[in-house]
């Protein structure tokens, strides 16, 4: 795979940062986006934009085309069953909000038990809590271990018969843990408890079939995959479609509307309330013919490369703790250096055009658990290079000669 | 603009070795302040008497060399000055800060001067001016204000 060529694809690698070249390691955050997903959206509001689902006139036929298909790819993409189990909603965030809130609302009662683990991001906790305070259940946090890992032994220790459903990420953003989901799914099955995978940094780095996967919910974040923002996705098997309640009310999610009663459509109309993303939606199809044009399995070598050669490289320098050594990791490296908080790490590193991030990356209870308030990190995109672990090295070592440490 | 320019001399030896970081006894204000961003964390303390003196004044929290470096200055700075006194600096230092004008007071020495304007480079940086400015807002708070944690985002 040619980098440079790859890199060619993103225009904002043309632009300097501090007059140096941008080195963007960041991605976990939300990554760049490759010229073809910036010109869709443009050539989709010049030439065939009108609202979608509503109107006879041709552009409104044309634009529901344009963003059913992508539905189409997206169902491809992630090999799920139909399209009806594909809903687009603005972010990931909103996909594990509609079903904590739809699915607790019908199915978690006073008592009852929701499993998660304590690598997760705030937006696979938060959400629970509200229906921990609405309806008086409990949320159990299978324990990480000093590898910044979770064993499958600690989520099956914590199953009981009160348990209504596990909520675990694919892919941890700040230890790179890659989680065994298939088993996990497995496992949740024997006893019948729905799983809800947050897929965050899973979908972007890691091949994601639902069908393989075998799990109830999958949350996805576009604008981690290289497309817009505003988009998320949340998968969910039919079955769970067909008898959870509407999320959010509004317009085009109804069948009929009377005075005294309303009724509703099937998935995913009923879940996709009032004008939607709709010109990003249709920007993201580029995004997945890009990671296609690329191949998910040559994006997961280059990043297995730049994240093998990331950790040797950053090993060597003694003040630099790196948090976490998953047996499976993802692109991910989270690390504090002796002496040096993190956001003056990421001062000094910005100077040098190199894009990290600092603090707690929306994981307090993951930061507490290692001992330590934030972390530095770096995160790989299909974009970057052994080149640009040389750039941060060197500038880790500013960060220790400014510090005098 | 150089990074030596955030990161002076002055700043990271506070940073490092920070002054008045500690609690003391016999304190009878206090505030705490949060910047939820980044986890910066300031908690300060003083002795206020009835003159509205500021007979001590320490702090504990912890974050990044900008804001510890800023809590220890001012706390240096402030330390045995009237109220009236210690909050025409703490503006000051906000325009400074904020603004990027020069101290105006002639009430700081020449000493003082150069501590506090070793925090001007931070006007340079403005995803770090809430770390700078967090513990001079905590302290208003702890004299004025109503036990509220001071957070930088609200």
């Amino acid at each position: 795979m040619d980098t440079k060529v790859i890199k060619s694809k993103f225009p904002i690698f043309q632009n300097k940062i501090n007059g140096k070249q941008l080195i963007y390691l960041d991605s976990a955050n939300s990554s760049q986006k490759p010229k073809t997903v910036i010109d869709r959206i443009s050539k989709f509001y010049s030439k065939e934009f009108s609202n979608i689902g509503r109107s006879v006139h041709s552009l409104a036929v044309i634009a529901t085309n344009r963003f059913e298909e992508t539905r189409d790819l997206v169902k491809k993409f992630i090999n799920a069953k139909s399209r009806e189990e594909v809903i687009f909603t603005k972010n990931a965030t909103e996909a594990i909000n509609l079903v904590a809130s739809t699915y607790g609302e019908k199915f978690i009662n006073k008592g009852d038990e929701i499993l998660i683990t304590e690598l997760e991001h705030h937006a696979n906790y938060v959400p629970w809590h509200f229906i921990r305070q609405r309806k008086g259940a409990i949320i159990k946090f299978a324990e990480c271990n000093d590898k910044g890992e979770v064993d499958i032994d600690e989520i099956k220790k914590l199953i009981t018969n009160k348990t209504k459903i596990i909520a675990i990420t694919h892919l941890s953003n700040v230890t790179g843990a890659i989680m065994p989901v298939k088993k996990i799914v497995d496992l949740a099955n024997e006893k019948k408890i729905p799983v809800l995978v947050d897929g965050c940094q899973g979908a972007p780095h890691l091949e994601i079939d639902m069908q393989k996967l075998g799990c109830d919910f999958y949350a996805i974040s576009c604008h981690k995959m290289y497309g817009p923002t505003g988009v998320g996705i949340l998968y969910a098997k039919k079955k769970w479609l067909d008898i959870l309640p509407p999320y959010q009310g509004g317009g085009g999610m109804i069948e009929e509307v009377k005075k005294d009663n309303i009724t509703f459509p099937g998935s995913p109309t009923k879940f996709e309330a009032g004008t939607l993303q709709t010109a990003e939606v249709v920007g993201f199809s580029e995004s997945i013919k890009f990671i296609e044009g690329v191949g998910i399995k040559n994006i997961m070598q280059h990043e297995r490369e730049i994240l093998e050669y990331g950790l040797e490289e950053i090993r060597k320098n003694n003040s630099v703790r790196i948090i976490g050594d998953p047996k499976n990791r993802g692109s991910i490296i989270s690390f504090t250096i002796k002496g040096i908080h993190p956001h003056d790490i990421a001062t000094i590193l910005d100077e040098d055009g190199v894009a990290i991030r600092a603090g707690h990356h929306c994981c307090q209870i993951l930061h507490k658990k290692m001992g330590i308030a934030a972390s530095a990190r770096a995160s790989l995109g299909i974009y970057n290079t052994k080149e640009d672990i040389d750039v941060l090295k060197n500038s880790i070592k500013k960060c220790n000669k400014i510090f005098n440490n | 603009m150089d990074i030596k320019e955030l990161y002076q001399e002055i700043i990271l030896d506070h940073g490092k070795n920070p002054r008045n970081k500690n609690i003391f006894k016999d304190f009878n204000k206090d505030a705490k302040g949060h910047n939820p961003l980044c986890g910066d964390k300031v908690h300060i303390f003083l002795k206020l008497n009835n003159e509205m003196k500021l007979e001590n004044i320490s702090f504990e929290g912890e974050g990044c060399a900008i804001s510890m470096a800023s809590a220890s200055i001012m706390t240096e700075i402030i330390k045995g000055k009237e109220f009236n006194v210690a909050k025409k600096i703490q503006e000051d230092f906000l325009n400074m800060i904020k603004e990027g004008s020069k101290l105006s007071l002639n009430s700081l020495s020449d000493s003082e001067n150069t501590t506090m304007m070793s925090l001007s480079g931070v006007k340079r940086f403005p995803m770090r001016v809430k770390c700078a400015t967090l513990a001079w807002h905590t302290f208003i708070e702890a004299v004025e204000g109503n036990k509220k944690i001071v957070n930088t985002e609200n």
